[in-house]
Formats: structure tokens, sequence, C-alpha cells
């Protein structure tokens, strides 16, 4: 069985962070991807650019509506993810816009965020 | 040519070109400044250079690469550190156009929401400070500050990328500039109270974008948006009267309209017109062409204008469109017809919460002679207007009803 597990938190929290338990919390991050990579558990994850870099998409009689930030209607849920490899914003949107489900509901598009490299006394 | 002259002119088009160059805003800005600053020291004694805007264009690149090598990222920006030898010169002044482009179409990028891109056009293309746009958007500067902040993050962060749309997207990215140019002249044509110490002309910015724009991209539909904008601007000194108060179309003094401005606005909508399947802001401005045509209220051609309208109706199904129709007819066949039209809008909820929906049901029933009607349509009015000029215009003609 494979699972997903979605990271919810509230951005406000880790605004209000020091620059150095932000970075602890990277490190401890990447130490949890190594010990599930290890366990042979780890399938693929990424962070995430904050909330205000989405942009939330759909698709309604073929034509394609964009909107600024993630509002996506409180009672959709959340299906399912895609990971795309795209040049810029303007081809993740053309190719989100083929998700069939955009004529449905939403698809929120966001930017990933690279993890810092590892700390080297970690190691 | 003096400095200050210079920078009202080219500022705009040397920070697009540094943006393209540098690949950041905030960067390109900074190094801009710097630009002029070394051109402030400079050309007095060294003499102006041949091509000022290629020299502050190269001096501000090597302002950026100072700066990348500064804070020791240089690695990530490599193609940075081959620096752009060559300035725009007479033959290669299309790239550097297509720079003014690429800032328009990111400034008004469909992923930003529809302030965002009227804040950051008027900061980055029109050039205006954050201060000015605030005021002129009756906004308080710091809240204006972070939305351009937020906005230039998310240019950033989600890369958008600094580009002109190709022929396939833009039929999508086109309206959107348009539609922001269009909402920056009607915030500078509507907010005037309480905003007498503006010190910028949202309308004037936004023709000369629209100007602009004619130049840079020549399409039917940016034709018929700048005849549009020059058509109702030149109403302008007719609109209000000597108090503040709004004069509508029908009483304005039309020695009053600017002659010049309308000729402009005909030769625009001329050229809109040469092409196929007008857009709406083409019928728009048709629209607006055809009340110029006339020398007094009584000799409007209605039968055209409503028309008119009925185009503008199929390419643009709104109900303040279905209002101005059913308008447009009323003046054609008699306001019992323009009332038969509107009771069959009275349902819709936009309209039922527009004032000028019930102005309109107002003034038609004061033509019929149904004054009871009239005034409680104008009272309805009343207690949906927001605008103090049309408030008092309302409460003027409801005064005026019950004294005849």
């Amino acid at each position: 069985m494979k699972y997903v597990a979605l990271v919810y938190y509230q951005e406000s929290t880790i605004n209000d962070m020091t620059e150095q338990a932000w970075h602890d919390l990277n490190q401890e991050c990447l130490g949890c991807v190594e010990k599930l990579t290890e366990g042979g558990h780890y399938l693929a994850g990424q962070a995430l650019q904050p909330v205000e870099s989405a942009t939330t998409l759909r698709v309604r009689d073929g034509e394609v509506q964009l909107s600024d930030g993630p509002f996506a209607e409180t009672r959709e849920q959340l299906a399912g993810f895609y990971l795309l490899d795209a040049r810029d914003l303007n081809e993740a949107l053309q190719l989100a816009s083929h998700i069939p489900p955009a004529r449905l509901g939403s698809i929120e598009v966001r930017p990933v965020r690279e993890l810092p490299p590892k700390d080297e006394e970690n190691r | 040519m003096d400095l200050e002259q210079l920078y009202q002119q080219h500022s705009r088009q040397v920070l697009a070109t540094l943006i393209r160059l540098t690949g950041e805003f905030e960067l390109a800005e900074e190094c801009l400044q710097e630009a002029f600053a070394a051109a402030l020291a400079q050309w007095p004694s060294e003499g102006t250079p041949g091509n000022p805007v290629a020299w502050l264009v190269r001096t501000g690149h090597h302002k950026a690469i100072d700066h990348i090598r500064r804070q020791q990222t240089a690695r990530r920006h490599s193609e940075l550190l081959t620096p752009e030898v060559e300035g725009p010169s007479d033959q290669g002044t299309a790239i550097y156009q297509d720079d003014l482009l690429r800032l328009i179409f990111t400034c008004c990028h469909p992923a930003l929401g529809r302030e965002a891109q009227l804040a950051l056009t008027l900061r980055e293309v029109c050039g205006l400070t954050t201060e000015q746009v605030a005021r002129a958007l009756l906004q308080k500067p710091a809240t204006l500050a972070q939305r351009i902040v937020r906005a230039k993050r998310k240019v950033r962060e989600a890369r958008i990328p600094y580009e002109v749309p190709d022929q396939r997207e833009l039929p999508t990215r086109l309206p959107p500039v348009l539609q922001v140019i269009y909402l920056m002249f009607n915030e500078g044509y509507s907010a005037t109270e309480g905003a007498r110490v503006v010190d910028v002309s949202l309308a004037a910015e936004a023709i000369r974008l629209g100007a602009m724009m004619s130049r840079l991209l020549p399409r039917p539909e940016v034709y018929g948006l700048l005849a549009l904008l020059l058509l109702h601007d030149a109403r302008w000194a007719a609109r209000e009267d000597g108090e503040g108060n709004l004069v509508t179309l029908e009483e304005q003094d039309r020695s009053l309209w600017d002659q010049g401005q309308i000729e402009q606005g005909r030769h625009w909508l001329m050229q809109a017109l040469a092409h196929p399947d007008p857009g709406p802001y083409t019928l728009q401005a048709a629209i607006a062409a055809s009340h110029a045509d006339a020398k007094d209220p009584a000799s409007t051609d209605w039968a055209e204008i409503a028309a008119l309208y009925g185009l503008l109706y199929q390419k643009w199904p709104t109900p303040v469109v279905a209002l101005n129709r059913a308008v447009a007819i009323a003046m054609r066949d008699g306001p019992a017809h323009g009332l038969a039209l509107l009771d069959q809008l009275a349902a819709d909820k936009v309209l039922q919460s527009y004032h000028l929906f019930h102005a309109a049901r107002a003034d038609l029933y004061r033509r019929c002679g149904d004054r009871d009607r009239a005034r409680l349509a104008y009272q309805q009015a009343l207690t949906l207007v927001r605008q103090e000029p049309e408030r008092r215009f309302l409460q003027r003609r409801l005064e005026e009803l019950s004294s005849s």
C-alpha cells in the first residue's frame, strides 16, 4: 500500500521562528528523509514555497481561469497530487490545465522549495 | 537633453532591460538609480554620450554585476559575468521595446490578483513612487508597499517568466493587460472625491500606457481601448460643474469637450474598425464616438447607439451592458419600451444592488410622468450609491421631482 503524508502548518508559526530554529527544522527534515529512505519507505517528497506563491487554476467550459493564491473552496477536499517538472509558471499552468479534475474542482500550483544542503557537522 | 527629462522618458525602458539582464526587480531598480546617479556625476564634465539609453543600460548592468559579486553569489549568476556590450542601437531597438512589453506582461500576469497587477503596473511600468500609487488609489502607503513587495516575491518564487507571450498565448494574455489599463483609467476618472491631494492623473497614465501599447503591440483591440480612453477623457472638463456636482451627458456643455482629443480618439477608432469582428473596447469606443458626433443631445443617433450596445451585449453579456442597452432603446423607442426591458432585468442580483439600475428606472418613470414610481426608484438608488457627487446628483433629481 502507498500512502501520501500531507504536511500542514500555520505559516505564521514559521515566520515567527528565529533563523536558527528554521535552520534546525530543515536539518531535522533532511534527517527524517534519510531515515525513511534507509527503511525503504521514502518514495518522493518535496517542501513547498509559501502559500502566497500559489496560483489556483480551474477549467470551466474549456476555458482556463486563474486566480492568485490558494483559495480552494472549503467544501473541496484534497484528491491527489502531481509533481510536475516545468520551465516556469507558464508551462506549469499549461500542464496543469490538462489535469482532468481541473474541470470539476481546482488545482493549486505551487513551486517547490529546495531544502538547504545538509550541515557538515551532522554527518 | 537634461537628465530629469531623460529619466521621465527612458527610465522605464532602462528598467525593463535591466530586469531582463539581472532577472530581478529589486536589483534592477537599485541599479537604475545608480546608473542615473553616475550620469549625473559624469555627464556634465565628460559630455552626454551619443546613445544615452545604451550608456544607462550598460552602466546599470555593470552595477548589477558588482552587486552580485559583492554578494558572492556570482556562481549562481554566472551568465551575468559576460556583460552585454551592445546597447540599444538605432537598428536594434526591437529587443529593447520587447523589454517594455515583457515588463507589462509580467506586471499583468494572470497569476497575480487584479489589485496587485494594477499596483505593480503603476509602480514599475508608469514609474510612480509607492506613495503616489497609494494616494492615487486612496490606500495606505504601507498596505500598498506590502502588496507590491508580495507581488514581486510571487514573480520571483513562482517563477513567472519575463517574456512576451507568443501568438498562441496572446488571446488570453492581452485581455488582463487591457483590463488593467481600463481599470487604471476608471480609478482616475471616478476617484475625485476626497482625493484632492492626488498629484498624478491615473487617467493620463492610462492613456500614456494605451498609446505605448498601440505602438509596441499593434492590435485592433489595443487601438479600440486607446480610442475609448481618449473619447471619454475628452469629456472630462464638462462632467462636473463649478461646485463639483456631476453633470449628465445630456446636460453637459458640449463646447467644453476637447475636440483635439476627440479627433485622436476617432483616429484610433478607425484603425480598430479597419479589422473585422470588433471587440468590447472598440464597440464602447464607437458608442462614445457616436455621442461625440452629436452637436446637442437631441441629435444623438440613438438607433446607432442601441445597435452598438446590442453588438456589445453579444460579446460581453453582462447585466450592466444589458442595462445600458435598455436605456439606449428607451431613448430610441420611448421610455415605456425601456421600462419593459428593465423589468425583465429586475430579477438580476447584480443590478438589484446597482444604484444606476434604479437611477435609470427612476429617470424613465420621470420621462413617462409617473412621479410616484420615479420617486421610489430614486430613493432606492440613494440607499445604494457610494460616491458623494453621484449621491448629490440623485438627491437633486429627487428634489426636482417633488418641487415641479
